[in-house]
């Protein structure tokens, strides 16, 4: 069975149906797993105080905020080289989900760095990115609301996505672009001298697996409704006719 | 059972609640949307197959 089977809507509706309901289920029992054991039963850090209890919220949000354009990247690419509706409809889907999350990560981000910094805001490299990957997430999403036509909406809006993407990665490694700037390093490395304590790390990686199941989930979803208005439109151009 | 928070048990507090509002929202707003075209293209397909 090839992967791109599923680029036809009503194997991808059939499929995603049926795998919705466990991604949903899954995603809501993690991220209430992993919110729970790091809210109620990790320990102070010397550091920070008890505002490391936000790294559970903040980092996954701030990771899904670069990946979900990550994601769009990708389907917007097998859009323009492969033309299946699908795969352009679910980079479409995407972008709010993405959006969001990085709305989250920098409001979560700021609030963590008022007490640690002195400041919600400074013009630090990774913050600043941030938030011009969401003024692309704005853009994206506008640049799919202004074009009628929809598959020079699919092509315009991919070639954003590709451009968007130098600061969806920049966002990942400004730290470690510019050794500058307020931001600490990242929380999660291969390298494990590099990452937080195991007793934060643990509960860590349980909400990022909530929040990357709640990512599909939703992906999905919204991919299905996509789909779904997609032919909602094509039924009502048929009867106007 | 509810951790000591200290003096930045406000910000913790308040890093959560904008995290949940926001997914939850989003969540809900997903949802919606999918209920509401999921009925409009079954009213469709059923006018047209009479």
């Amino acid at each position: 069975m090839s992967i791109w089977e599923f680029a036809n809507p009503v194997r991808f509706m059939r499929f995603s149906g049926k795998l919705l309901p466990y991604f949903s289920v899954s995603a809501a029992l993690l991220i209430v797993t992993g919110l729970i054991w790091g809210f109620f039963f990790t320990p102070e850090a010397d550091q920070f105080g008890s505002t490391v209890k936000i790294i559970y919220i903040h980092v996954p949000t701030a990771m899904l905020a670069i990946n979900a354009w990550v994601m769009m990247f990708v389907a917007s690419l097998i859009w323009l080289i492969r033309r299946h509706h699908v795969s352009a409809l679910a980079a479409k889907a995407a972008a709010p989900i993405g959006a969001v999350m990085t709305v989250v990560a920098i409001l979560t981000g700021a609030i963590w760095g008022q007490p640690m910094w002195g400041t919600y805001w400074a013009w630090d490299p990774r913050l600043t990115s941030f938030l011009v990957l969401f003024i692309f997430y704005l853009g994206y999403m506008a640049l799919w609301t202004a074009i009628e036509e929809e598959d020079k909406a699919a092509d315009l809006t991919s070639v954003l996505a590709m451009v968007g993407t130098v600061f969806a990665v920049l966002s990942r490694y400004a730290v470690n672009f510019w050794n500058q700037g307020l931001h600490q390093g990242a929380s999660l490395s291969l390298d494990k001298e590099e990452h937080v304590a195991d007793v934060y790390y643990l509960p860590l990686l349980v909400a990022i697996g909530g929040f990357v199941l709640l990512f599909i989930a939703l992906l999905l979803l919204r991919t299905r409704t996509e789909i779904r208005n997609r032919r909602i439109r094509a039924l009502q151009a048929r009867e106007a006719r | 059972m509810w951790p000591e928070l200290g003096k930045y048990g406000a910000t913790v507090i308040n890093a959560y609640i904008v995290t949940i509002v926001a997914t939850g929202l989003l969540t809900w707003l997903s949802l919606r949307s999918a209920r509401k075209s999921k009925e409009t293209l079954e009213k469709l397909e059923a006018r047209r197959n009479g």
